[in-house]
């Protein structure tokens, strides 16, 4: 018996093999490059991935970018000042750009107006003069004006040709070119939703942070507010708001006015999205973690819960945002909100509150044009965010 | 049921108050009170005030009193339908209102009415065809009227019915019929004029359930019971109607309380452009010249129609929804 075990053992072994090759215990779990980078990736990049797909979100958010660049540089963009007058060219049609004359190309140019008075209809026609060629200068000097209020300058991108008009969309009821002040107007308009959202979005996140937190008679208390917030129509509460600004503030305090006052009624929806989020939130572990380690209220709310849903609360705050630019819009036009030296979008449609200037001279409502547009950018950006908030789906 | 309905008539309480006691804050809010802002306003047209009057005024209206007094003066006066007094028009608000509140109601009603009307094919339409040219097409226009504010829309709709067809839209009814009794003439012309605002009005409203009932559709179609319903050999159309429609639909009710203020805030705009008899341009007027009761009057108006609207939408989903009608809760 022992003579069988230890011949066995005896028997000649089998040499030890040992491959040589590396060994990657891991193997079978290892990702591809491009799957390890999706795994890795953080929150943000893969938002900003999903987002990359939806193609009418990323051309929305270049139109955006380009709209908000351009209210940097405002003054060198407009082929004129503000409120340079031109008072032999009140209401002036626009001036279409031609690239040839007589059968020969000569770059971009308007033709010059001839101006006539209608004795009939007591207004002045203004027609375009074919022997009056005017061609557009580019990178030129015009009319002067001081860069964000503080540097003097001259230097416009585009101009009219030396004592030529460039009218490109008309002119106003005081002979004031409607593209330059629409150029400038984008920087009242588009900042208002801005700076009217961040105000908003602080209101909505600590009252919908405390209520959700804390939840009990404080939710109960806040949930209250919103709903009494909820029920004013929103225009007419707005108007109402802004009629009691005081008469004698001055342009840029009622700036600021009309923003609080828009940010005031935006919060609830906000508040409320918060509030739901929270509610569910802090049952989860990683809030009872942070509590037991000793967060106080505030950072748990700001440190560990808000944001895990931060991406959200973006998404719909860019949802909201064309709301605020529709709402100072709405006012302006009424004469209720931004008033003139100020000049913004609704401002300038407030020319158009007259329907016989609006039939006579239609091109008093092109300021209509980069509003629908900005709302339109910020719905589809909006959209295209709020797919994205959520990467895993 | 009846708890349900009692229990949310009981929280209707305290929003109005609240809502009251905001109104009443911006009332306030300009500085001065209305009465020495109107003496002073007359005599500075060099017209004599009778110091009896304003006497009687600030009596009435409990001016000389603390502002809380004043508070409840106002608040019970309105319950008894004195909703103060109107120092433009020198005449009670009730006087001056007139019509006007009815004219907003059956404005907006419209609106609403209109809303469902045309979302509802559309909307059914869109999330059985997903992603047909109908789809996008529709979508699309949605987008549109989504993003065109109101009164840009009436501007463009009165520009072009006076450009092309050389008619005048604005108004509620017949230039005839502006001071006369209610009749069957006048109110088949107000139902002439009525479509033209209740379309621009209604676009953004009807843009929004569009995608909503398209959206909540979807998500319903593609639930298992619609896969075992047509597994067993349901008709397509069969099928839709009587499960997932049903479902899709309770957002169509629950929404109006949302859909009200947006209504009655496009209604308000629209109408001033339109120039509309209803409250919205008086609101504007009032606003303008500081006659603060009559605005108060009308932004309560406006509030307390949308908390009512909110109610019968609620009152309405709990028939429809036994889920809410059982447990006395809301879906929203």
């Amino acid at each position: 018996m022992s003579v069988d075990v230890e011949d066995r053992l005896e028997a000649p072994h089998l040499a030890h093999y040992v491959s040589q090759a590396p060994f990657d215990p891991y193997a079978i779990d290892a990702m591809a490059p491009g799957q390890e980078r999706y795994y890795l990736a953080g929150q943000w990049k893969l938002m900003w991935w999903k987002l990359r797909r939806h193609r009418l979100a990323v051309v929305s958010g270049a139109l955006l970018l380009l709209f908000y660049l351009s209210i940097t540089v405002s003054e060198l963009l407009a082929p004129y000042n503000l409120q340079t007058r031109h008072t032999d060219f009140l209401y002036a049609p626009p001036q279409a750009v031609h690239f040839i004359h007589d059968g020969r190309f000569i770059g971009p140019f308007v033709y010059g107006l001839d101006t006539k008075l209608d004795m009939e209809r007591l207004h002045w026609v203004y027609t375009p003069d074919p022997a009056k060629v005017e061609p557009i200068r580019f990178f030129c000097r015009g009319d002067a004006y001081d860069f964000w209020g503080v540097l003097r300058g001259h230097f416009h991108f585009i101009c009219p040709a030396e004592g030529g008009t460039l009218f490109l969309f008309g002119t106003d009821r005081l002979g004031r070119d409607m593209l330059s002040r629409i150029i400038y107007g984008a920087r009242i308009s588009l900042t208002i939703g801005l700076i009217g959202i961040s105000f908003s979005f602080l209101l909505g996140m600590t009252l919908g942070g405390i209520a959700g937190y804390y939840g009990g008679w404080i939710d109960s208390l806040i949930q209250r507010l919103i709903e009494v917030i909820r029920s004013f129509p929103e225009l007419p509460l707005w108007m109402a708001l802004s009629a009691i600004l005081p008469v004698t503030w001055s342009p840029v305090l009622i700036y600021f006015g009309i923003t609080l006052i828009l940010g005031l009624i935006d919060w609830t929806s906000l508040g409320r999205a918060v509030r739901s989020k929270l509610l569910a939130l802090r049952e989860e572990d990683f809030c009872t973690a942070a509590i037991l380690m000793g967060a106080r209220p505030r950072r748990v709310i700001a440190r560990h819960l808000l944001p895990s849903f931060m991406s959200h609360l973006i998404a719909s705050a860019t949802l909201s945002i064309p709301n605020m630019i529709l709402g100072e819009t709405a006012l302006s036009f009424l004469g209720l909100g931004l008033r003139p030296p100020i000049t913004s979008w609704g401002v300038l449609l407030n020319e158009a509150q007259n329907i016989n200037a609006v039939a006579v001279y239609p091109w008093i409502m092109l300021p209509v044009v980069p509003v629908v547009l900005v709302v339109l950018a910020f719905n589809f950006l909006g959209d295209g965010l709020r797919d994205a908030a959520d990467p895993y789906h | 049921m009846l708890g349900y309905i009692a229990q949310r008539l009981l929280i209707m309480i305290p929003t109005l108050l609240a809502i009251s006691i905001i109104v009443f804050v911006i009332i306030q809010a300009p500085p001065g009170d209305y009465l020495s802002s109107y003496v002073a306003e007359l005599q500075s047209q060099g017209e004599s005030v009778d110091p009896k009057k304003i006497e009687f005024l600030r009596a009435q209206y409990g001016l000389d009193r603390p502002l809380f007094e004043q508070y409840f003066v106002w608040l019970t006066g309105m319950l008894h339908g004195d909703f103060g007094y109107s120092f433009e028009y020198n005449l009670p608000v009730t006087k001056v209102v007139g019509d006007r509140l009815w004219l907003t109601f059956i404005v907006s009603f419209t609106t609403i009415l209109f809303v469902w009307v045309v979302s509802f094919p559309i909307g059914v339409y869109s999330a059985t065809h997903q992603y047909s040219i109908g789809d996008y097409g529709l979508t699309f226009l949605g987008f549109i009227g989504l993003a065109t504010p109101n009164f840009l829309l009436a501007l463009v709709l009165l520009y072009v019915a006076n450009s092309w067809f050389g008619v005048s839209v604005g108004g509620l009814m017949a230039d005839k019929f502006l001071d006369q009794p209610w009749s069957w003439p006048k109110v088949l012309s107000v139902l002439g004029h009525l479509w033209i605002p209740v379309i621009v009005i209604g676009t953004a409203g009807t843009a929004g359930m569009i995608r909503r009932l398209r959206a909540n559709l979807l998500d319903e179609l593609q639930k298992q019971y619609v896969v075992t319903g047509r597994a067993k050999g349901m008709s397509a159309r069969r099928l839709l109607i009587k499960y997932p429609l049903r479902m899709a639909l309770n957002p169509f009710v629950s929404d109006i309380g949302s859909l009200l203020p947006h209504v009655i805030s496009g209604a308000a705009i629209t109408s001033i452009v339109l120039s509309l008899p209803t409250t919205g341009p008086m609101l504007l007027d009032a606003l303008r010249s500081q006659d603060m009761y009559l605005a108060g009057s009308f932004l309560m108006f406006m509030a307390a129609l949308t908390v009512v609207g909110v109610l019968v939408s609620d009152l309405l989903l709990a028939v429809l929804d036994p889920r809410i009608r059982l447990h006395g809760g809301t879906t929203r």
